[in-house]
């Protein structure tokens, strides 16, 4: 039996039984990441003698018969816009190449205080911007299901390395749909929990009041598991939410009774890929079977229009970038190549030299395009016709799904237009790349949680996966009804094509 | 509503955002951005008068905490990924005459 072949809970069970060491599974994670990852691309480092030496330490934990530990002795791997103090923190920018971070993020932390083994950190679209990882500076990742597609983004090297079952759970972050997307692009299950669930600290800031930490997967189980040892208050978060934390684990399979889902009509347009129609639909109808009362709901300024060209557009998305853009050209304004960052070395006349030059050479082009937009979106004279609308849409919004809630405890959604596309396909134009986030987006400008569940896989072969979105602090629910989804349709830890033997061996 | 987007008005928002670009980069932006500058001009269909703004989604206000020293970062751990240092400071070339 291959350690690799399990999902998390699993894997602990196993390390609690002594069946497998920590340092066993840790050296198998590593040895297929030696094996795989070089064509892979999911991690922009590895952390080989601190994991092994995180392994041991749990074994010998296990050894002196210490109380179990929720995650004893488990390889994960971390987005690289998670600050560790060990290692570096790159967020896949030039600017941030050799940025040694002071302390570590709190929800990493907690990993680790739950006794995780933190195999590396994986790779993204530079600062989290971008829905392919094609905007990584390091390397572009690949989709394990078809390796010239993308894994999605922003976190396709959290998503691509569970998928390819390089790590045995992840985190990622999600502003606008970072985890979800290359959940479903990658046949794994995502969550972005509810804005304040995970404390934030030591995240590399991108757009504050829509980032939040999540797991990545392979099944809902595990996602429960993790997102139980990241959960909670965090005095050093002054955003995170002061609320108890459910034992999410033991309260996943319980199935819900009358279950009431609600199919926004606005999200079952042209827009969407037919095949991913039809599995939101067989999905729907396994719900009924089980005993759930569909609603039909709307959500008026999530709407997706399609003009006779074939363009999409919608409100959602202009408020969304708007509200991101602002955020990230505050929030960049740090990279000053003074404090910490590249620094150019070229000659400067001034200080505003110093800035200029450092901040061209290290950002990427997307990076440059938000802070350009956003610097624009808030200068003087157009601050109301575009920050301050987008906020005022973005109650809109929000208000459209507290009323969708009224007649619902659940909202069936797709999670992307369309399955995992080419490497190369859309990077060069910006605006069709944003539109990938039509179906995410909403839910960042609500703060609402939602998980993404894989629903199996196209024509094509590739996955495809169905987003659940709840009320705020809702996770047990959706945790429960992804549940319900994986056992009455059977599918469950999708396996890539060419891993079979290697894993079901 | 929006200017026209040309050459000039990015290198004048490159300025502002303090990004030196190539000419090469000012007009790949000016060919990109009208049309993602357009899709925000959506928002104008919507009649706001009357909504309030929403910049958080989850309203927590006066959050406090404690007003109790605690341990906060060495001088030599804040400094640790300063490009250039002069003892307890950061160092940045000579600044001569104004700035703009």
């Amino acid at each position: 039996m291959s350690v690799l072949n399990l999902s998390a809970v699993e894997l602990r069970d196993a390390l609690a039984r002594g069946d497998v060491s920590s340092e066993q599974a840790t050296r198998a994670y590593l040895d297929a990441i030696t094996a795989r990852d070089e064509t892979l691309g999911s991690y922009t480092e590895v952390l080989t003698e601190r994991a092994i030496e995180q392994a041991r330490f749990a074994d010998a934990r296990r050894g002196g018969g210490e109380a179990p530990q929720a995650l004893a002795g488990l390889p994960l791997a971390i987005k690289d816009n998670l600050c560790t103090e060990y290692g570096r923190t790159t967020c896949a920018s030039r600017m941030l190449a050799d940025f040694r971070a002071p302390y570590t993020a709190t929800s990493v932390r907690k990993l680790e205080q739950a006794g995780a083994v933190i195999l590396g950190k994986t790779n993204m679209d530079e600062f989290a911007m971008g829905s392919s990882t094609e905007h990584s500076a390091v390397r572009p990742t690949r989709n394990p299901w078809d390796p010239d597609r993308v894994p999605g983004g922003s976190s396709g090297g959290s998503a691509a390395a569970v998928a390819g079952r390089l790590c045995a759970g992840a985190l990622g972050s999600d502003t606008g749909g970072s985890i979800r997307q290359p959940a479903a692009f990658c046949g794994v299950v995502g969550m972005k929990p509810t804005y304040g669930r995970i404390s934030r600290y030591g995240l590399v800031a991108f757009g504050s009041s829509l980032d939040q930490i999540g797991p990545l997967t392979v099944d809902v189980r595990d996602c429960a598991l993790l997102l139980g040892a990241l959960s909670g208050h965090d005095p050093l978060d002054s955003t995170s939410l002061d609320r108890p934390v459910p034992d999410y684990l033991a309260a996943v399979d319980r199935p819900i009774d009358k279950l009431r889902i609600g199919l926004p009509r606005e999200f079952y347009s042209d827009a969407l890929d037919p095949e991913i129609a039809s599995a939101l639909q067989h999905a729907a109808e396994l719900y009924t079977a089980q005993g759930a009362e569909v609603v039909d709901v709307s959500l008026p300024h999530s709407r997706i229009d399609v003009d006779d060209q074939g363009n999409l557009s919608s409100y959602a998305v202009a408020c969304y970038y708007i509200v991101c853009m602002a955020e990230a050209s505050s929030n960049l304004a740090r990279y000053d190549g003074v404090h910490y960052g590249h620094r150019t070395s070229r000659d400067v006349d001034d200080i505003i030299d110093l800035y200029s030059r450092s901040r061209a050479e290290g950002f990427g082009d997307e990076v440059k395009r938000r802070i350009l937009l956003g610097t624009y979106a808030l200068s003087s004279g157009y601050y109301d016709a575009y920050y301050n609308k987008a906020l005022k849409v973005r109650r809109l919004i929000k208000s459209d799904f507290d009323a969708a809630f009224q007649r619902c405890d659940v909202l069936l959604c797709p999670t992307a237009p369309t399955t995992a596309f080419r490497l190369g396909e859309k990077v060069a134009d910006p605006l069709t790349m944003y539109l990938q986030d039509i179906y995410t987006i909403s839910l960042n400008l609500s703060g609402l949680p939602g998980l993404v569940v894989p629903t199996g896989t196209s024509t094509a072969g590739l996955p495809i996966g169905m987003q659940l979105i709840g009320p705020v602090l809702s996770e047990e629910t959706l945790l429960r009804a992804g549940r319900m989804y994986e056992v009455a349709s059977g599918v469950s830890r999708l396996v890539p094509p060419g891993l079979e033997f290697k894993v079901r061996g | 509503m929006p200017d026209t987007i040309d050459a000039d008005l990015v290198r004048r928002i490159a300025r502002l955002s303090r990004i030196e670009l190539t000419d090469a980069e000012v007009h790949t932006f000016a060919r990109q951005f009208p049309a993602i500058l357009d899709s925000f001009e959506k928002l104008q269909e919507l009649d706001t008068d009357t909504i309030e703004p929403m910049a958080h989604a989850i309203e927590l206000h006066d959050v406090f905490a404690d007003d109790v020293p605690h341990e906060s970062l060495t001088p030599d751990a804040a400094l640790a990924n300063a490009p250039e240092r002069d003892g307890d400071f950061f160092k940045v070339p000579k600044v001569i005459g104004d700035s703009q």
